[in-house]
């Protein structure tokens, strides 16, 4: 690099004064951006990738605040500045994505009006001009008929159209640096694609250099050139995105490497052999399972004047079998009907038609069939922080299901049997007497799987019980999960986003698309050899590190 | 819209049949009318006339309806106390309360509003400390403690203000007003501050505790991330989203201003309809209370359909759920 670089930061140091201590944030980081190029920053949470954002476009939240360091924007200082200068950096010189498209935009507002404002903060033009450039803007993102979308408000718009428009924003000022922190993060995985396309081809088409945070190896792998690993608030090694893949240094990132699930297999590890028998009696049976909702409620005038009811069809006549011992997993993207179905099949929700049987136990039939159920059936939801009750000890949590079903007698021997189930999740059985928000979320979910198990069920539904937790800890998670699975030979049924956690753990897999099981075949026959054009679209669409070259 | 609206105008009409039997049934019970008519020295003959010629040997239901009907009319019967159709005394007092509770309605709103704002951006300062302290005394201390107070003050220790009654007024023909001369206007202040202190410490405390929220949310920063300035995001941006929730329930509190402006009025003498229902409920005056309790209804009938339709205009969200029939 000859050229001074576009932004270069020197000795960074972030903290926040947190009672009497003060926590860092970001601890003594430097790296220089080029012109035009796109930088990856990736580590999992709590590594100060996104404090080291804030901190270049200068949005730490207070009380944080930068102590020591600085940051030159084109060959000049910029940390130092005072507010009112620093304000006129934002959006002109520097723009920046957000996470979640679906609260970045102001709901009162249509997105011309919010994308004129901005145009004309930054650019001398006239109204009429700028809703020109704006209608420009939103149709070099992608969104067809823009001129008409103009006046739409966010909510009008899905997710990815959502991030589009976003995109659109960040860079409408004409910046020399775009900030994306997790821009896909919250996105389907073949929206995922199309974003970091857009936000890629926007950045070079206006010459802007992109810093691009994520905690998704993948999505650095596809977009980068180069990248930075960062790991509690330091950056553990700096290199191209080839070499950080393929010849990780340091030991931290070869852990992350190594942590991260591909859905090529990688380290050559076979398939694990089912537990149970191949051909012996399925455990799980669903036939035509079709669920409906009803979107609009009819009055008694609607339904006089014989207004039609909309109705969605979230699940339409899905079949398959589950072998008792093997994981059954499910993917799609969000809205394809995979937690419906999973609902359905938990208990949670009726079906509107078809059966779910349980060893040939059919669970909606009636009570009967209830009792059988909610002993044999268990789930772990996707996000452990709220499907903990905060009020409760974690040893009431796990009890609870033994309680309810009365599987224990006495107090003594609740007790016991809650300090053996931590024990089989690996965690203290101390920590039965405290509550859930003194654990980090893999740990809490770890408590999840263990309330679980405590009905010592056959069959459990786990839902998403990753997609909130690190990589590092997914893996973790779920090579517990498989532990446990040969332990007391459980049935799963796993749903999930993430193609590349199907593939590791899944014997059988079944793609959902709107409401329709579209192929359902052995794991590696559907990853190696997908049939449907949909599986086809679907796996071409994941950030996968293994295409690095 | 007009789906929207009906439906809405349906559920209103519902609201004030269910008060108007609940005044109804209080006619019915509390009291028999024609021994309060007749007195204790009539004949058994003059009592079964009058009961038939008041329809009161009629079913229940058709005694309802017509009780519907006449209240429809503004018939709402004679103050046994004042011995004056209730709706006319009803319609002499109610410009007094109308224009207290306006002037009330309208410090509490710009003071709220503004102290609100001011207390949420300088959230650190000595001022926004002050206050805060203050409006908790405003909270905490009883409406009347408040006007006795201000009494004592501004009418017995400076006497500058008066302490009673609403002052000259000017008759418009339909309306007689204070707002023209210089005694109603003296007389409306302390009523007025006293009214509206309680709400004014409740909607800045409100609009606070939103803005803030709303400060901490992704479009704030994403807006500052753009670039916009200060001023445009917070009196732009978060303003509007911060008055969405506060429009709900300042629209209910200023319903309870106007019907429940009973202590304010008492405390004052301030010749109002609060005023006139106090003195009733002293003389059993049944169908002024009756009349009041269908009139404090409607009150609040109307001000809620004006706050639905207002959070119908101000959120568009709402707005394509409700006419786009998704």
């Amino acid at each position: 690099m000859t050229e001074t670089p576009l932004l270069s930061v020197r000795d960074l140091v972030v903290e926040f004064p947190r009672r009497g201590e003060t926590f860092r944030a970001v601890d003594g980081i430097s790296f220089d951006i080029a012109p035009g190029e796109i930088l990856g920053v990736v580590g999992e949470s709590g590594a100060g990738k996104s404090m080291t954002g804030a901190a270049i476009i200068g949005l730490i939240e207070p009380p944080g605040r930068i102590t020591r360091g600085e940051i030159h924007l084109a060959g000049s200082r910029i940390d130092n500045l005072p507010e009112a200068k620093r304000e006129r950096l934002r959006g002109k010189r520097i723009g920046m994505v957000f996470q979640d498209p679906l609260t970045s935009l102001n709901p009162l507002f249509t997105i011309g009006r919010q994308l004129t404002e901005t145009i004309r903060r930054h650019l001398p033009l006239t109204p009429a001009e700028a809703r020109q450039r704006a209608v420009d803007l939103l149709t070099e993102a992608g969104i067809p008929r823009a001129g008409e979308r103009l006046d739409s408000y966010p909510h009008q718009f899905s997710g990815g159209m959502r991030q589009r428009v976003v995109i659109a924003l960040a860079i409408a000022g004409e910046p020399e640096l775009v900030i994306a922190d997790e821009p896909t993060s919250a996105l389907d995985v073949s929206v995922q694609a199309q974003i970091i396309a857009v936000l890629k081809r926007l950045c070079t088409s206006h010459g802007a250099a992109v810093l691009l945070i994520s905690h998704d190896m993948g999505v650095i792998a596809e977009t980068a050139a180069r990248v930075v690993v960062m790991h509690h608030g330091r950056i553990v090694e700096t290199g191209s995105v080839g070499d950080i893949i393929k010849r990780p240094r340091e030991p931290y990132t070869v852990r992350l490497i190594e942590a991260i699930p591909s859905i090529r297999r990688l380290h050559g590890a076979p398939a694990t052999a089912p537990a149970g028998v191949p051909d012996a009696a399925p455990l799980v049976e669903v036939r035509g399972l079709s669920r409906d909702f009803v979107l609009t409620r009819r009055g008694p005038l609607q339904r006089l004047l014989g207004r039609k009811e909309e109705v969605l069809h979230a699940v339409k006549d899905v079949s398959f079998t589950v072998a008792r011992g093997t994981t059954f997993g499910l993917v799609g993207e969000s809205g394809s009907g995979k937690s419906t179905c999973a609902w359905t099949m938990v208990g949670l929700l009726r079906p509107t038609a078809g059966t779910v049987l349980l060893s040939g136990h059919d669970i909606w039939d009636g009570r009967e069939g209830e009792r059988y159920r909610r002993r044999r059936v268990q789930m772990i939801f996707q996000d452990p922080y709220a499907s903990l009750n905060p009020r409760w000890r974690v040893g009431d949590i796990i009890a609870e299901p033994m309680r309810a079903l009365k599987l224990a007698e006495g107090r003594s021997e609740t007790e016991d049997r809650v300090a053996e189930l931590l024990r089989r999740v690996r965690l203290d059985p101390a920590a039965l007497r405290r509550f859930p928000h003194e654990f980090s979320g893999g740990q809490r979910q770890r408590i999840a799987i263990a309330r679980a198990l405590s009905s010592r069920p056959e069959f459990i539904v786990c839902d998403e019980p990753t997609s909130a937790l690190d990589v590092s800890v997914q893996a973790q998670v779920l090579d517990l999960m498989q532990e446990l699975q040969r332990e007391f030979g459980l049935t799963y049924l796993l749903i999930s986003h993430n193609l590349a956690v199907v593939r590791q753990m899944a014997d059988h897999v079944g793609v959902m698309h709107r409401g329709a099981l579209v192929e359902e075949r052995p794991v590696d026959a559907l990853f190696d050899d997908p049939k449907h054009e949909y599986t086809q679209m679907l796996l071409a669409a994941v950030p996968d590190i293994s295409r690095v070259a | 819209m007009v789906a929207f609206i009906a439906r809405r105008l349906g559920q209103s009409v519902l609201v004030m049949l269910a008060v108007a039997l609940i005044a109804f049934l209080i006619f019915r019970f509390v009291g028999d009318p024609v021994a309060s008519m007749l007195g204790q020295d009539a004949n058994q003959g003059d009592i079964a006339e009058l009961r038939d010629r008041l329809g009161l040997n009629d079913p229940f239901y058709l005694q309802f309806y017509h009780f519907v009907l006449d209240a429809l009319r503004g018939d709402f019967g004679i103050s046994y106390r004042l011995q004056q159709p209730v709706s006319d005394l009803i319609l002499s007092r109610l410009p007094a309360t109308i224009e207290l509770a306006v002037t009330s309605a309208v410090i509490a709103l710009v003071f709220g509003i503004v102290l609100g704002i001011y207390t949420a951006l300088r959230r650190r300062s000595v001022e926004t400390a002050f206050i805060m302290t203050v409006s908790l005394i405003g909270v905490s201390l009883p409406t009347f403690l408040i006007g006795i107070g201000l009494i004592y003050l501004f009418a017995v220790e400076l006497q500058v203000l008066p302490s009673f009654g609403r002052g000259q007024v000017v008759d418009l023909g339909w309306w007689r007003t204070g707002f023209l001369t210089e005694s109603g206007l003296k007389s409306l202040i302390l009523p007025a501050i006293t009214l509206s202190l309680f709400q004014l410490t409740l909607i800045m405390r409100l609009v606070r505790a939103e803005m803030l929220e709303v400060l901490r949310t992704d479009y704030i920063r994403f807006a500052r991330a753009r670039g916009l300035a200060r001023r445009v995001i917070h009196f732009r941006h978060a303003l509007r989203n911060t008055l969405v929730p506060v429009i709900t329930i300042a629209g209910l509190q200023l319903g309870s201003v106007i019907a429940f402006a009973i202590i304010t009025e008492t405390v004052f003498q301030w010749p109002g309809v609060g005023s006139l229902f106090v003195n009733s409920v002293q003389a059993v005056d049944v169908p002024v209370m009756a009349a009041y309790l269908v009139f404090v209804a409607l009150v609040f009938v109307v001000i809620n359909l004006i706050v639905d339709i207002l959070y119908w205009v101000v959120n568009p969200r709402l707005r394509d759920s409700a006419s786009g029939g998704r």
